[in-house]
């Protein structure tokens, strides 16, 4: 029989300070950047002219960028998109509204009558496999869409755990959460992925997803709580992850390993989801176990419990082991 | 409730039939453009029936809204409105399997048309101003007159008629003479078709059945692309009375189990058109609880109008929009001028509206705007499902080799019930009409990893209690109670971030919502109930185990 980290006994609590500092580390350089030079939304939010173009033999994006020269579109911006024969021109709206609604369609016709003459007639020598043409009311307004879908999502689970837990585990969770939120924001900048509407679904679902794995632990803290009443919250915490460590393991694993093939075999549309919910699924597990664990931990001291399930046991276990809420620290 | 292995192996097998019933290739009707004659026609083809999304399948997608540029429009959900009726109007010019029309909010237009690949005629098509205009249907039955001549040009041609063994010589009186609802012209004849052609079936008259008013015939919906394509043919044209156009009607009319679409013979000039027209609205008359259509005209259009009803008191008026009778023609009760009054008997309220906007849309055609246009050729399509296909199998044969691997037995338990997940989800897609879009297909693939947390975080608990030295069978019992909460947990939560998504996202976004949900719900029956009743099987099998394989 395998078993993975059966019986760990790691002081993951321990290494918080460290922790924050980590994650600060890679959010504060990916923020400045985010705030600086903005985010490589596509062309769903900024509005705009997508043409996607499949030539028969790969020219090369320099061929590509003289025929649209000639025909006097200067600023396309042209990609190579996985395979030398697939090519992605990108027409975003120029800030300031001198392109107006209506020309997104003018765009396309003027794509292709540009590619007509720079490479040759249309189906033996290219075709446009996708074309997208969004106006920019459109954009704004998913843009406003994404930000209130995270934030009902924020407010549900805190009802929810409230609910099923108490307020401190549920703000430890959105915290926690909000924490990932941050990351992948930074490192969609690291990367420069392009924000399409189905990279926002990722970063929701990785929402759900670290919630999901910050929520296995909490119950098992849940749990812990109610049957050792004589140990501090320190040691419940690094006793709950470390018996949840297997599972942790595993579960990740495996939804790393559809992610990873995702990532590897899925084409190039679904490159940019598949990279971030691959990145989702560390930063989850990551701070389950360093952010919303050590987060409890400081929002109890800072708020301690009284009448709620969880707080009478942080309680006694205070009054019995140790002086809560300064929490003893053996292993220091 | 599912105490015993019996009960809860009967309530799995009920759902996988349901599933696989779900997924059986099914005949599907569709209405499609035939490649010899370039009209649309009804085809039954078997597929599996799940419905791709158009990044899947390739076609077009646009958005539209009225067009503001040239002044504000007061009321836009109004004028979306009117819009909507006119595209669904034209519908069928589209040639497009599954064409969806619909509202999007308050004031915004989606249309999508899976396997189009011509946006600029799409694009033509729906932004062609709509035309409304008033006609007298053929009152002499001068159509009718003509169908033995028809009928005779075609065998001379060479059609035969289609062979249903219609005994019918001519057009039949399917329905009877009126009702009293309408008083027979005296003009119309009322005696029964001449029967001098009996000795064979005519190609055309064979398929045309007498409707309830002058000028009106009805097709069996499954001969309608026969007689579309009959009707377009030159000769027949030729034979068609001069003075008398061929209408179609919108509305498919089902009689004694068959459907039937309508066909009207009209005068080929308007009485008026919708240029004349300035308002119309629907309501209940209090009086007598009828549902009715006001309509005012122009002070012009009310003068010619007047005139023009004056002569044809008695006579059936049809209303087209863009060349399609909309509805059955109103007769005619007396003259009419500015303000004419539209009435619908005993039919609900929403006929009423509907017609009110098909006038509506005569009147003041909304011109609209293209806000967001998607355009996926089909081959896209084809490669996004191969290269979906490719990472799922990946992704399922690295899942099943960890889980095989690990768990033993037991994972092999958990891969089963891997198996009856997957044809759970597809089921569940199939069975409610959901549609399969691309980040959909990633989102079957990512719930593939996560389908089997529950069964990991099961496994772990066992694993717990048989090291605390417990018994197997108590070992299990104590593995599902106490992983049970933190399934349901982390499973709802979960669940409830993809509900929002649902509800706040679009398109793609909704698709993906959807497989998770549906995946999360599937994944909590497998994973924990159908797991739990292998366990059962398994322990009754071997009451005496005492080492388990987990």
């Amino acid at each position: 029989m395998i078993r993975l980290f059966a019986n760990a006994n790691y002081d993951f609590i321990r290494w918080r300070r460290w922790a924050y500092g980590l994650t600060a580390a890679i959010i504060i350089p990916g923020f400045a950047l985010f705030l600086v030079r903005g985010l490589n939304y596509s062309i769903e939010f900024t509005g705009g002219t997508l043409i996607q173009v499949h030539t028969a033999a790969p020219v090369g994006t320099g061929k590509l960028r003289a025929a649209l020269d000639a025909a006097g579109i200067r600023d396309a911006e042209i990609q190579q998109f996985g395979d030398p024969t697939e090519y992605v021109i990108r027409a975003r709206i120029a800030k300031g509204g001198a392109v107006a609604d209506g020309s997104t369609e003018a765009t396309a016709a003027a794509v292709d009558s540009a590619l007509t003459r720079g490479l040759g007639a249309a189906p033996e020598h290219y075709t446009i496999v996708r074309t997208e043409a969004v106006g920019p009311k459109v954009g704004r307004e998913l843009q406003g869409k994404a930000f209130l879908a995270i934030f009902f999502s924020f407010i549900v689970t805190l009802i929810y755990l409230a609910f099923r837990f108490e307020w401190r585990f549920g703000l430890a969770a959105v915290l926690a959460t909000f924490h990932d939120i941050l990351t992948t924001i930074a490192f969609i900048r690291y990367l420069d992925l392009e924000v399409s509407l189905v990279v926002v679904g990722a970063v929701l679902t990785m929402v759900g997803y670290s919630l999901n794995d910050t929520i296995i632990i909490f119950d098992r803290v849940r749990e812990n709580l109610r049957k050792f009443r004589r140990q501090n919250l320190y040691e419940i915490l690094n006793l709950s992850i470390n018996e949840t460590l297997p599972r942790s393991v595993l579960t990740h694993g495996t939804t790393m390993a559809t992610t990873i093939a995702l990532v590897l075999l899925a084409g190039e549309v679904l490159r940019p989801f598949a990279l971030v919910m691959t990145f989702a699924i560390f930063t989850g597990t990551f701070s389950s176990i360093y952010i919303a664990a050590p987060l409890l931990m400081d929002i109890e001291k800072r708020w301690p419990g009284e009448d709620a399930r969880g707080a009478r046991a942080f309680r006694a276990a205070g009054s019995a082991a140790a002086p809560e809420p300064r929490a003893p620290q053996p292993t220091r | 409730m599912f105490g015993t292995i019996r009960s809860r192996l009967l309530a799995t097998g009920v759902l996988l039939a349901l599933s696989i019933w779900a997924l059986i290739p099914a005949n599907v009707t569709q209405r499609v453009r035939d490649a010899a004659t370039g009209r649309m026609k009804d085809t039954t083809i078997r597929r599996v029936p799940i419905n791709l999304g158009l990044d899947l399948q390739g076609g077009i997608h646009l958005a539209l809204e009225v067009d503001q540029s040239k002044g504000p429009v007061p009321d836009c959900a109004d004028a979306i409105q009117r819009a909507q009726r006119v595209v669904r109007t034209r519908i069928d010019e589209f040639g497009t399997t599954e064409p969806v029309v619909q509202l999007q909010g308050r004031c915004r237009l989606i249309v999508e048309l899976a396997g189009e690949k011509d946006p600029a005629r799409a694009k033509g098509i729906i932004q062609r101003t709509a035309f409304l205009e008033f006609r007298i249907t053929d009152m002499k039955n001068l159509f009718r007159d003509a169908l033995p001549e028809i009928d005779k040009a075609l065998r001379q041609a060479g059609v035969k008629a289609p062979g249903q063994g219609a005994a019918a010589a001519s057009v039949t009186q399917l329905f009877g003479a009126d009702t009293a609802k309408a008083k027979k012209p005296a003009k119309g004849k009322t005696a029964a078709p001449d029967t001098s052609e009996a000795n064979a079936p005519g190609a055309l008259s064979s398929l045309l059945f007498q409707g309830q008013l002058p000028g009106e015939y009805l097709v069996p919906e499954e001969q309608v692309p026969v007689a579309e394509s009959l009707l377009a043919r030159p000769d027949v044209q030729r034979l068609v009375p001069r003075g008398i156009e061929l209408r179609w009607g919108t509305e498919v009319m089902s009689r004694a189990a068959r459907s039937y679409r309508a066909l009207y013979a009209v005068e080929d000039r308007a009485i008026i058109t919708g240029e004349e027209l300035q308002d119309a609205k629907a309501t209940r008359d209090p009086l007598t609880n009828q549902s009715v259509v006001n309509f005012v005209l122009s002070r012009r259009g009310g003068r010619t109008f007047e005139r023009e009803t004056g002569r044809h008191v008695n006579d059936y008026m049809a209303i087209i929009l863009d060349g399609r009778v909309q509805g059955q023609p109103p007769v005619i009760k007396s003259q009419i001028g500015q303000r004419g009054q539209i009435e619908l008997g005993a039919k609900p309220l929403q006929d009423a509206q509907d017609l009110a906007l098909v006038l509506k849309a005569g009147a003041l055609p909304a011109p609209l705007t293209i806000i967001e246009e998607r355009t996926i050729g089909p081959s896209l399509g084809r490669d996004s499902i191969n290269d979906g296909i490719r990472a799922g199998i990946v992704g399922v044969v690295l899942v099943v080799g960890i889980m095989l691997v690990y768990y033993r037995l037991s994972g092999a338990l958990a891969v089963a019930a891997l198996g009856l997940y997957v044809i759970f989800t597809l089921g569940g897609l199939a069975g409610f009409g959901f549609t399969l879009t691309l980040p959909g297909l990633a989102g079957l693939v990512l719930s593939v990893g996560i389908a089997v947390d529950a069964n990991v975080l099961i496994f772990e608990r066992i694993r717990e209690e048989l090291q605390h030295g417990k018994l197997v069978r108590t070992a299990v019992d104590e593995g599902f109670r106490h992983a049970m909460s933190a399934i349901i947990d982390s499973n709802v939560s979960t669940m409830l971030t993809a509900f929002i998504l649902y509800l706040v996202g679009t398109g793609p976004v909704q698709g993906f919502a959807i497989t998770l949900i549906i995946g999360i719900a599937a994944s909590m029956i497998t994973a924990v109930f159908v797991v739990r009743t292998f366990y059962m099987i398994w322990l009754e099998r071997r009451p005496d185990m005492a080492t388990l394989s987990v």
